[in-house]
């Protein structure tokens, strides 16, 4: 891997990670130091809100002994025992799965339509979908907050809002993701398939989708880890305590007082996602090492 | 050239004709597009309905008015001139917006930068892993790392006791306490990454072989590095203000978290704020299409030249 991604460096120098650190001549000690400094400044929260999700007391910044109290042994506000904060991982996971169900299909065949239509329309749909992509959330919520309360009132505050309105938070993902791996294939194997014979829709579903796979797999776990740690289209649409989503208790917890449960919450959520990307990195890889590709992520 | 590519494209036109009955293509569009129609098109008109319309009798809630002949303006009025008088209800906030936004999209660069560039350049062998802690933060949730933040930078927390701890200071600092400082480090945690990834993908992309060639005409590294680097690394640079930039404007529950005053408020804010009152509805969606208007530009200037370095086999 890194042979290939080592493409911009100049002259490899074999030099250990320490000594290079050590070394006050190397050009690179200036970039080493910026690049190590963020990663701490970046990951030290999310190190402290873990360790204070085993605190024993109640104290989000005072350390008071390892317990397992706000997961499983607190009789009203541990994960195990609360209904507010189950309640509020059941909304998370539910909206996240079925965004991740109706964002995906509906973005990979947008994609693929782009990839082989050029006539007219294309360019005003392309625009449409990469327009939704770069608006500021808060546009979308607003806007979809107003819909639902003064245009679609059948729709009205709730899940089936928070759905909507996630839908189009995550739909320009998997059409991005994809596009790049159509542009990166070429057409060279849906012509062959097309010269063998095929029609239009088995070279689809036999080259075209197969090939596809990973990024199509890549895409669905963006797309849930999005929905899942969204706040403010969740929040705008959300209805009440019914369709609090993990975002929302923590950010309702930090703003009152919150306790290690927020922290507890917040952790099982992290390692979900982390564990998801994990997958999907390994998946990907393993099918780009079969295909005899080079390692890009999707 | 342009005639054999124009030719070229025809070609390619008739083979895909040749090949796909009318129409299927588009076929596949349609559901993301109509989609896309009624959920996010179709609401702005709402919000025009809205700020245009009129108010229910009795609870003065807001009337959408459909016929855009009806539309009255007074709403639209009131927000504008609220926004651009010094002792207007919104100045402060959108002053607020404009100043902490510059501050911690420039801040964002100056960190995002050298970041990118480290991991486009110098990461060598570490440069899987990098790239991963890099990238922690698109998957780990934005709640739960302000609420860390808000744990670390309390009186008693440990950012204080390490400055006092340390004699640095002599007593703790209320980090928390409404200051412009913590909200627009604030910002800057969280949108960092976004200036981060379009850097260094175009950074990524720069040929080894012309930097080579930058050196073997005589330039030192620095001269390379502002001769070729630099100016080939704009459309990154112009990509990361656009992709950092744009979200912060409707950012309000960083303040919320950090410096929950009356001095910081930004336009998100007020927005969310008028959105929570039946009556003000009307003054948020006027807030909105503000807000809307002002961002188009940069949104339309960094869609057109994506879509313009795409064409080039840039992007």
């Amino acid at each position: 891997m890194s042979a290939e991604l080592g493409i911009g460096a100049p002259p490899p120098r074999r030099m250990g990670f320490l000594a290079r650190l050590a070394n006050p001549w190397a050009q690179t000690r200036f970039l080493w130091v910026v690049a190590i400094g963020y990663v701490l400044w970046t990951l030290i929260p999310v190190v402290e809100a873990v360790v204070f999700s085993f605190n024993q007391g109640r104290s989000v910044s005072q350390w008071q002994g390892f317990s397992l109290r706000w997961y499983t042994g607190d009789p009203d506000g541990s994960v195990l025992h609360s209904p507010a904060l189950q309640q509020a991982i059941f909304q998370s996971l539910k909206l996240a799965s079925i965004t991740a169900i109706i964002a995906v299909p509906l973005g990979v065949a947008f994609a693929i339509s782009i990839h082989h239509w050029r006539g007219f329309g294309s360019g005003g749909a392309n625009f449409l979908m990469l327009f939704s992509f770069v608006t500021p959330e808060l546009i979308l919520a607003v806007s979809l907050f107003l819909l639902v309360t003064h245009a679609f009132r059948f729709i009205g505050q709730g899940t089936l809002a928070q759905l909507v309105g996630l839908v189009v938070l995550g739909l320009a993902y998997p059409v991005v993701i994809v596009r790049a791996r159509l542009v990166s294939l070429g057409r060279s194997y849906e012509e062959a398939a097309m010269d063998l014979g095929a029609s239009p829709v088995r070279t689809l579903g036999r080259v075209t989708i197969p090939m596809l796979g990973p990024s199509i797999f890549a895409s669905a776990a963006i797309v849930f880890a999005i929905s899942l740690d969204d706040f403010v289209v969740a929040y705008q649409l959300s209805k009440d305590a019914s369709t609090q989503t993990v975002s929302m208790y923590i950010y309702g917890a930090a703003r009152t007082g919150p306790t290690p449960a927020a922290d507890a919450i917040g952790t099982l959520m992290l390692t979900a996602s982390t564990l998801l990307i994990l997958v999907t990195v390994v998946l990907v890889r393993r099918s780009n090492r079969k295909r005899g590709e080079s390692s890009s992520l999707v | 050239m342009p005639g054999g590519r124009r030719a070229q494209r025809r070609a390619d036109l008739a083979d895909r004709r040749a090949w796909s009955p009318r129409g299927f293509w588009q076929a596949f569009a349609a559901p993301a597009t109509i989609y896309l129609l009624v959920f996010f098109v179709f609401p702005f008109y709402v919000v025009l309905a809205i700020t245009f319309g009129g108010v229910t009798a009795i609870l003065r809630e807001p009337m959408p008015l459909w016929n855009p002949l009806q539309w009255r303006p007074p709403v639209m009025a009131f927000t504008l001139s609220n926004l651009t008088h010094t002792d207007g209800l919104y100045y402060a906030a959108f002053i607020h917006t404009i100043v902490f936004v510059a501050i911690a999209t420039g801040l964002c660069l100056l960190i995002g930068y050298p970041v990118a560039y480290f991991l486009a350049r110098r990461a060598g062998r570490f440069r899987g892993l990098f790239l991963i802690l890099f990238f922690a933060p698109f998957w780990i949730s934005y709640m739960l790392r302000m609420l860390a933040w808000i744990s670390l930078l309390e009186d008693d927390g440990y950012i204080n006791k390490i400055l006092t701890g340390s004699g640095i200071l002599s007593k703790p600092f209320p980090w928390l306490s409404g200051r412009s400082f913590t909200l627009v480090m604030g910002l800057v945690y969280g949108y960092v990454p976004y200036m981060i990834l379009p850097l260094f993908a175009t950074l990524d992309r720069i040929h080894a072989s012309q930097l080579e060639a930058g050196r073997d005409l005589g330039g030192s590294p620095a001269r390379t590095f502002f001769r070729v680097t630099l100016p080939q690394s704009r459309q990154g640079i112009l990509a990361g203000f656009v992709i950092c930039g744009l979200p912060m404007f409707g950012d309000y529950f960083t303040q919320q978290l950090l410096a929950n005053t009356s001095g910081t408020r930004m336009i998100a804010n007020s927005v969310f704020d008028s959105l929570a009152q039946p009556i003000f509805v009307a003054r948020g969606a006027a807030l909105i299409l503000v807000l809307l208007v002002l961002l188009i530009p940069p949104i339309l200037y960094y869609l057109r030249s994506t879509n313009r370095a795409a064409a080039q086999g840039l992007a």
